[in-house]
Parts: structure tokens; C-alpha cells; sequence
């Protein structure tokens, strides 16, 4: 494999990762405040298609955004209700909020376009565009670093770099402001939140708000910038890798950075299954690659690669003492 | 709060729950310009206005009754196994491998040996989660989100080996005509009402027969008792002796086992031959059979008549209406919404409703 390959190949783990991180850090917000959410995949999908609706409705790719992240937040709202408000089970909550979100998404986008649950091609400003940092072009001569710059860092849609400044900024809201450790008290342990007179509903909501508003803005990326476009199941499971990368991050923001961009590359290298045949010596069945995630996130979950342990009150519904 | 008597909670609570699910649905169509009213004639009309349409309906149902089975199962014992899609697609390779291997003389033989089969390697793909939940405390939620994904990957590799040499799509062969099931309109009896081909088979009768192996199971033995004690309290079960460990394993065992069996109805009954994603989803379904059916095989039964009605009538919808065929997805999660995390919001609205009754009752006499 030659340098240029390699660059190629890098280039398409930060496309591909970006989904996954804003997805990932979606999550991140709402598992450390105690509420479980594997509706990450469902809300990806209503976001999808809302933004890509509106985008090729207006002409606006920016309108398409808002929208996407309003869908996104409405079914993390019907989460909300369900899991703190009605102190329903959270797991089944997500179960059902993806099923919900696979069959409405197909049947508004029908409804609308009548192009068999699609919506139709996304172009000129109704889509997210390459931005070419600057020096992009100055540097790409210097070896070995040029190319890497030109290639691989710049020329990505805006909310590729907003996904990367979410990871130190997400970092510094849960470590070093007042509201992340609110916020993290309140998934360890939330009767000492509450007895110290900080509402713990007001709390969960607003961290599920925020998963809906990343998880709106993952969907918008993959339908406005990553394709051009809405179809059916579009984010193929991408929900799940992220509540995988999670985990393999044990809920911590930059760790999360890695273990998207680590999943990215595995996506990106089952894309490319000439490469990974020509590196390794033996023969590597493409579904193999397409399954790593999952296989390691298995491992990790069984506690071989250190312990996961998720925020301690995950998954239970607070009741106030009377 | 107020307790709601019993005969509500089993049958008022799940009734609301559908009853608000269609009025979402109902909503949903509305708002997309189509009317509710003539899809649901659509439906009605399309699964249970004939024979050919309650054939369709009969096999759906038959798959759900083991996915619903199968959740209820790992509910008893406090797990939740949404692994039941990729047990179920490993099933389907159990069916595949016995119906292929073997030169079987009478489809009776198959059948008992394909649904071992099925049930084994359903079960195996349930061992590995259940392990790491019961030994190392992974929990099972992920994990068998996880072997779903790893499932379907393993599949379309195994499928890739087992395809027939020059065939192109990646199914395996098909099977042979001998262990060919009956399907309802060839039994004695039963064809005078089915005059046409259906794919409605005896899988039937081994899911209901399964559905009473189950109640059995679950409330007339020693390991069943001691699977509900320990879903109701670990740390009581646990006081009193009970293995954690053992019944982990064996609840998921079973369950792993019965999602597996579904296959018998859908590879063996109806495609004849394995193809990938063979299930179609039936293991989700599995999640809101138990959950509309409250957790108990008579209820898992009547809730699987449910859904076969919704995905026949779904299917029918697609046929001969511009609604597409996720609608039946959608009210599906609604059913699941309104069932599992929303019960408390219908039982508080059941609670003060009958509350309001009683008091008014009393203020009368």
C-alpha cells in the first residue's frame, strides 16, 4: 500500500467517522445524566430525512439543518416523557422510538416526493460543500505533511470540523463547568443532586435535549453532506456503532473521538477491500471487517481491555422520596 | 396511588394501549392525506376477509408466537433479549444445514429434527451474552444488539459458502421436496376451508404447543418458579439459594431456543431454502407480541394473531393502496411505545378514570 492509498483511506475515516462521533457524543450527554438511550439510530433517521426534506423544498441547506435537528428533538422529547416523566422502561422506550422512526420516515418522504420513500437529489445549496482550509494549497508540495494536510484535514463539510470541536468542548462542559457536574452527579447518583435542591428532571431533560439536538445534527450530515439525500434505513445501523464506540470510549469525550475514528477506519476499510487484501497475507472476508465493531465492542464489554463501567444509576427512573 | 384491580391490569391496560396506538396511527395516516378508515377496510378486508388472507395472517402469527415467546422468557427471569432477530437468522441456519445434510424419508423426521436444530443454534447464539452477563456482568441489552449485527455478517459469509456453485443471489440450495411441510390447505379437514395455496403450515400447531410448553415451563416446575422469583427480586432469589449464574443461562437459553425455532416456520414452511435476512425482523416483533400479550403465553398467542393481522393487512395496504408498507412498522413502535414505556401514563389515566367511577358510584347509593 503506497502513501497515496493510505491518504485515501484516511480521508474516508473522517467522512465516515463524523456521524458516528456527533452520534456517539449525542449519547454520551444523556448516558452520563442516567437516561439509556439506544434510540441514537431513530433519531439519526428522522433527522435524515427532515433535513433532507426541507433542503430540497427551500433550496437551503441551513433550513434543512434546523429541521433535521427539530425531528431529531422531537423523538428525544418522546423519550424524555416516557423515561422521566413517566418513569417508563428506557430501553424499550428507544426500541420503539427506532421502529416509529424507520416506518414514518419512509412514509412522509413517500408522501412528499412519491419516489418510493426517497427524497430527490440534493444540489447545489440545498447541500453541505467541501472547505478548503487555508494553506491547503500552499503546503501540498512539503513532503510527506503537505499531502496529509491537503488530502486528509481540509477539504471537509463544515460539520466535520464541528464534530471535531465538539470533542475538547463536550470535554470541558462535563469536566469543568458547574452544569456538567450537575449533570454527571446526576447519573451516579441523583438523590444527592436532588437534596441539594437542583432539579433532576429539569437536568435529564436537558441532556436529553442535547442527544437530540447531536443526534439531529449526525442525520443532517449524512443526508446533506456525507450523500446527497434521504432513502430508507439510510443510517444502516450507524445509531448502534456509536452506542458501541461509547462504550469502548467508557463514556468519556475524547476517548469517544478515538474509538469513532477507529470504527470509521474499519468502515472505511471495508469500502476498500482490495487495500486490505493486498496488506494482509491471508484472506479476509469483507463481512468480517464489516462486523469488527461489533465483535469489539463485545470484548470490551466483557471487561478484557479494562472495565466498562457505565454511570451507576443508568437506566433507573428517579423517584422522589415523599 | 391507587392499585387497579387485576382484571384492568390484564385486560384494560393493554387494550388502552392499542386503542391509543390507533388513534396515533389513524393521526399519522391523516396527516399524510390518506384515510384511516379505508385502510383499515383495506386491512380487515385483506387479512381476515378470506381464507388466502387468514392463511397469510396464520403463518406471520405463527413466527411471532415463537419470537413472543422467546422475549417473554428472558422477561421472566429480568433480561431483555432483543437478540432474538439474529437467534432467529441462526435458526434458520440450523434448519438449513439438517434439511441439506441428510437424505430425509418423511418431513415428520425433518421436521423434529430441523426444529432441534433450529432451537440449537438459536440457543447458541444466546450462550455467548448470556454468559457475559451472568460472569461478567456485560449487559445484555448491548450484547445482543451487538450479536444481531454480528449475526447478519456471519450469515451473508456462511450464505457465500453454502450457495449452490453457478447460482448468483446468496441463499443456500433449495431443499429437498421430501421435507416439504404441510401447509394448512393440504391437511385433511382443513383444506375444506382453505381452498388455496397458503403458506400457513404445521408450524402452527408446534407454536402453540411450544406456547404451552412454556406456561408449563414457567408456572408448573421447580426451574420456572425459580426463573420468575429471580426476575421479580435478584437479591431475594439469591437469599433463598437460587443460582444466579444457572438461571441466566438457562432463561436465555431458552430463549435463544424458541426465537431460533421460528425459522422452521419461515425457511422450512415457506422459502424452502435459507436466504439472507430471513427472519425480516420478526425477532423485533417478538419485543411487542410479549409486551401487548403481558408477558404470558396466552397473551403472546393473542397478541401474535394481532401483528399477523397487522403484517398481512400491512402487506395488503402496500398491494392495493398508496400507503407504503411501513406503516406497519410504525405501528408497531407505537404498539411498543404505549405497551412498555408508557404503561405508567395509561395506568395513572385508568387509575383516576376508575377512581372518578367509584366515587361516583358511592356518592349515588
Amino acid at each position: 500500500m503506497d502513501y497515496a492509498t493510505l491518504l485515501q483511506i484516511l480521508e474516508s475515516t473522517l467522512r465516515l467517522a463524523t456521524p458516528l462521533l456527533f452520534a456517539c457524543l449525542a449519547g454520551l450527554y444523556s448516558e452520563r445524566a442516567g437516561i439509556f438511550d439506544i434510540g441514537l439510530e431513530g433519531k439519526m433517521l428522522a433527522a435524515a430525512m427532515g433535513s433532507a426534506a426541507v433542503a430540497y423544498l427551500t433550496g437551503s441547506v441551513w433550513l434543512g439543518l434546523f429541521a433535521g435537528i427539530a425531528a431529531s428533538l422531537l423523538f428525544a422529547l418522546i423519550h424524555g416523557l416516557a423515561a422521566i416523566t413517566f418513569r417508563g422502561n428506557q430501553l424499550i422506550s428507544g426500541v420503539a422510538l427506532n421502529f416509529l422512526a424507520s416506518g414514518i420516515t419512509v412514509l412522509v418522504a413517500q408522501a412528499l416526493f412519491s419516489q418510493g420513500g426517497r427524497t430527490p437529489q440534493l444540489t447545489g445549496g440545498a447541500r453541505f460543500y467541501d472547505i478548503t482550509l487555508p494553506f491547503a494549497e500552499t503546503v501540498r508540495d512539503v513532503p510527506v505533511i503537505g499531502p496529509l494536510y491537503n488530502q486528509v484535514i481540509s477539504g471537509h463539510q463544515l460539520l466535520v470540523y464541528v464534530a471535531l470541536a465538539l470533542v475538547p468542548l463536550s470535554w470541558w462542559v462535563l469536566a469543568r463547568t458547574r452544569f456538567g457536574l450537575r449533570l454527571r452527579a446526576v447519573g451516579e447518583n441523583p438523590a444527592a443532586v436532588d437534596t441539594a435542591g437542583v432539579s433532576v428532571v429539569g437536568l435529564r431533560f436537558a441532556a436529553v435535549a442535547i442527544t437530540g439536538v447531536l443526534c439531529g445534527l449526525a442525520g443532517a450530515y449524512m443526508a446533506t453532506a456525507l450523500q446527497a439525500g434521504f432513502g430508507r434505513e439510510m443510517t444502516a445501523g450507524r445509531g448502534y456503532i456509536a452506542l458501541a464506540a461509547l462504550i469502548f470510549a467508557k463514556w468519556r469525550p475524547i476517548a469517544a473521538l478515538w474509538a469513532c475514528l477507529l470504527f470509521g477506519f474499519f468502515q472505511a476499510i471495508a469500502l476498500r477491500s482490495d487495500v486490505v487484501d493486498a496488506v494482509v497475507p491471508f484472506k479476509v472476508p469483507v463481512p468480517f471487517l464489516d462486523a469488527l465493531p461489533y465483535i469489539l465492542t463485545v470484548i470490551v464489554l466483557a471487561g478484557f481491555i479494562g472495565k466498562a463501567i457505565p454511570p451507576r444509576a443508568g437506566g433507573e427512573p428517579y423517584v422522589k422520596e415523599r | 396511588m391507587d392499585r387497579l384491580p387485576p382484571w384492568a391490569d390484564v385486560v384494560l391496560v393493554p387494550l388502552i394501549s392499542l386503542v391509543l396506538a390507533a388513534i396515533i396511527s389513524a393521526l399519522v395516516l391523516l396527516s399524510i392525506g390518506q384515510s384511516p378508515a379505508e385502510a383499515f377496510r383495506v386491512m380487515v378486508e385483506g387479512a381476515l376477509g378470506s381464507a388466502y388472507g387468514w392463511g397469510y395472517t396464520l403463518y406471520y402469527s405463527t413466527s411471532f408466537i415463537f419470537t413472543g415467546l422467546a422475549v417473554t422468557v428472558a422477561f421472566h427471569a429480568g433480561l431483555f433479549n432483543i437478540g432474538g432477530e439474529g437467534q432467529a437468522q441462526l435458526g434458520g441456519l440450523g434448519v438449513a444445514l439438517v434439511c441439506l445434510s441428510l437424505p430425509w424419508p418423511h418431513w415428520t423426521l425433518a421436521l423434529a429434527a430441523a426444529s432441534l436444530g433450529a432451537a440449537l443454534f438459536g440457543a447458541a447464539w444466546a450462550m455467548i451474552p448470556a454468559y457475559l452477563q451472568a460472569r461478567r456482568g456485560s449487559h445484555i441489552v448491548i450484547t445482543t444488539i451487538m450479536f444481531n449485527y454480528i449475526a447478519a455478517a456471519f450469515l451473508v459469509y456462511v450464505l457465500d459458502r453454502l450457495r449452490p456453485t453457478g447460482q448468483m443471489d446468496p441463499a443456500s440450495a433449495r431443499f429437498p421436496e421430501v421435507v416439504k411441510l404441510p401447509t394448512l390447505d393440504v391437511i385433511p379437514g382443513l383444506n375444506l376451508i382453505f381452498d388455496k395455496p397458503v403458506p400457513a403450515n404445521v408450524t402452527l400447531f408446534l407454536a402453540l404447543a411450544m406456547a404451552v410448553v412454556v406456561w408449563a415451563m414457567l408456572w408448573r416446575t421447580r426451574i420456572g418458579y425459580q426463573i420468575r422469583a429471580f426476575g421479580k427480586s435478584e437479591a431475594a432469589a439469591r437469599y433463598a439459594g437460587i443460582d444466579p449464574f444457572k438461571i441466566i443461562m438457562i432463561a436465555m437459553l431458552l430463549s435463544g431456543g424458541l426465537a431460533g425455532m421460528m425459522s422452521v416456520n419461515n425457511v422450512m414452511g415457506e422459502a424452502e431454502r435459507l436466504l439472507l435476512n430471513s427472519s425480516e425482523g420478526a425477532g423485533f416483533i417478538g419485543i411487542a407480541v410479549a409486551l401487548m400479550g403481558r408477558n404470558h403465553p396466552v397473551g403472546v398467542v393473542l397478541a401474535a394473531l394481532l401483528f399477523g393481522f397487522l403484517y398481512q393487512g400491512g402487506a395488503e395496504l402496500g398491494l392495493w393502496t398508496s400507503i407504503p408498507i411501513e406503516m406497519r412498522i410504525v405501528v408497531q413502535g407505537l404498539v411498543i411505545l404505549f405497551t412498555g414505556a408508557l404503561d405508567m401514563m395509561v395506568r395513572m389515566l385508568l387509575t383516576r378514570v376508575l377512581g372518578l367511577m367509584r366515587s361516583q358510584k358511592l356518592g349515588v347509593t
